[in-house]
């Protein structure tokens, strides 16, 4: 089990629980009994160094990689080793640290991986894409060009704007301002508010301490894949010993 | 000198003109039985090689399609319709518990369907090749040859199933769930996108290409147990030809290669001008491994 702290503030509407989470690639344990829980709405902050298990711990709430131990729940349901289009279908969405666009398919054809789900009405179809390119103009502008042709903060929009098709419950966010200019970085963040204000919960995995403490609620601080740290957002600041601690800034 | 004038006063020009049309006829036929085995291959990895056997299947269901209804063009779509559940059913039996497995099992699965199908159909129907016979049976000159009309629907309806078939994958809804999973198969996973069923629908799809090849085939070559082997073959070096998975190289490589073993028969037996295909494909994987018809890396 990992050494986790007393909570703080543990939500009362729980969205997603972990509990208890062990995670191998071949014969590598990467995570060691990672916990956490993400209110209704809420922004969950979860930073740590690199290699830390933060995107593996994504990467098996999602379902793409089987956890030897442990359980996941999403609303008291249990999704553990339920496929990965499976837990999708079931309000979970996933934005991958690399985009993963799908490189030769237009923007418009992106979006229509996730919109074209059984029981959407052509109406909620274009309401969806109607606030996606409110939010994100210039993917308007270049609903007909290829995915892999648009610049790598387009693509992160895209890879945003995509999930947000599925009309989530809550994205898994994964360094979704690694390498992205500072005019990026503050519509990136622009994004998570609204997400936030539109009620979506989201599990946020960034290098970017600032931004992360401002976006988020509460965050966890993983090391050596456990949580070692849970504290909420605004009894943290940049250069405390805590953050010191375990990232080094 | 003189050998080199001699050859262009000589060229025999319209044999050069019959040999294109039938390069063309041929190409399309073995594009239609090559888009099958690519779509499977792009999007599963998969390399098949019981897709002759379905083609040769096809042609079968045909067979006893036509002989109970008479129609042909009710043979084709039954034939197509009933090797493409039966190639859905194949797949789930035989392929899904492997994914995630070592390629060569999948490729000894394929192998291992290829021979129960061969030697089912040899079992069934004996080795004595049965007839479809054409839905057209007029015929036009072209030059001082009789060309007969059902060869140029072949044609028709090879590209008009490859036509229907494209546009399926660029508009149609699982076409772009079948493009997006060949493209990143964990993203579609992450999109909602019920990759297993993808790729029990494509290779279904692919099947039923192959089938109607085989009942549009049926007619110039007669139906046999081991009809599928030669296309496959020669399926499979288009694939290669054309860059493994990409469906538009296949169908221009089908074309090249056909119009390049069709004029080579010009000067060599039709057994000899197969050596072309093989050339072409030695060529191409030692200059261009990933195929002639896809954009260069960056």
């Amino acid at each position: 089990m990992s050494a986790q702290p007393a909570s703080p503030d543990k939500p009362a509407d729980p969205l997603v629980t972990v509990e208890d989470l062990h995670t191998f690639y071949g014969k590598s344990h990467i995570l060691h009994g990672v916990s956490l829980t993400i209110g209704r709405g809420e922004v969950v902050g979860l930073l740590g160094r690199n290699g830390v298990g933060k995107s593996t711990t994504l990467k098996t709430i999602m379902g793409l990689v089987n956890p030897r131990q442990g359980k996941i729940m999403l609303e008291s349901n249990p999704v553990t080793r339920l496929p990965a289009h499976k837990i999708a279908q079931l309000g979970i969405a996933y934005v991958p640290e690399d985009r993963r666009v799908f490189r030769l398919l237009t923007v418009m054809e992106n979006l229509r991986t996730g919109l074209d789900r059984p029981g959407v009405t052509d109406a909620r179809k274009q309401e969806l894409l109607d606030k996606v390119f409110t939010y994100f103009p210039r993917l308007g502008e270049r609903r007909n060009q290829a995915g892999g042709t648009l610049s790598g903060g387009e693509q992160q929009m895209l890879a945003i704007a995509r999930a947000m098709m599925l009309e989530p419950k809550i994205i898994l966010l994964d360094e979704p301002t690694e390498g992205l200019m500072p005019r990026m970085v503050t519509q990136i963040h622009q994004i998570i508010d609204a997400l936030h204000s539109e009620g979506v919960a989201i599990l946020l995995v960034e290098q970017n301490v600032p931004l992360t403490l401002e976006a988020s609620q509460r965050v966890y601080i993983m090391e050596k894949g456990a949580i070692r740290h849970h504290a909420l957002s605004s009894d943290l600041k940049v250069g405390d010993a805590v953050i010191k601690q375990y990232l080094g800034v | 000198m003189a050998a080199i004038l001699s050859f262009f006063t000589d060229f025999p020009i319209e044999l050069f003109l019959i040999q294109t049309l039938n390069g063309i006829v041929t190409g399309m036929i073995l594009a239609l039985i090559a888009s099958g085995l690519t779509l499977i291959f792009g999007i599963m990895d998969v390399v098949n090689f019981a897709h002759g056997e379905l083609f040769m299947l096809g042609a079968y269901v045909g067979v006893l399609v036509l002989s109970t209804t008479g129609s042909f063009w009710l043979a084709l779509i039954l034939a197509t319709m009933l090797v493409g559940i039966f190639g859905g059913a194949m797949q789930i039996v035989t392929l899904r518990p492997l994914i995630g497995r070592d390629p060569l099992t999948t490729i000894l699965a394929t192998f291992g369907m290829s021979l129960i199908l061969q030697n089912y159909a040899l079992w069934q129907f004996g080795p004595v090749a049965r007839k479809i016979n054409e839905p057209i049976t007029g015929s036009f000159s072209l030059f001082y040859l009789t060309y007969p009309y059902y060869r140029l629907l072949i044609a028709a309806l090879s590209a008009a199933i490859i036509g229907g078939f494209w546009l399926f994958l660029k508009h149609g809804k699982y076409g772009i769930w079948i493009r997006a999973t060949t493209q990143d198969r964990v993203m579609a996973q992450a999109m909602g996108i019920p990759v297993p069923w993808v790729y029990t629908a494509a290779f279904a799809i692919g099947a039923g290409m192959a089938a109607a090849s085989g009942v549009l085939f049926g007619p110039l070559v007669g139906v046999n147990h081991t009809m599928g082997l030669d296309w496959v073959l020669k399926a499979f070096i288009v694939v290669v030809i054309g860059g493994m998975g990409n469906l538009g190289g296949s169908i221009a490589a089908a074309i090249l290669i056909s119009l390049l073993e069709a004029y080579a028969s010009i000067w060599v037996s039709p057994a000899q001008a197969v050596i072309v295909s093989f050339i072409v494909l030695i060529v191409t994987l030692l200059v261009r491994p990933t195929g002639l018809f896809v954009a260069t890396p960056k």
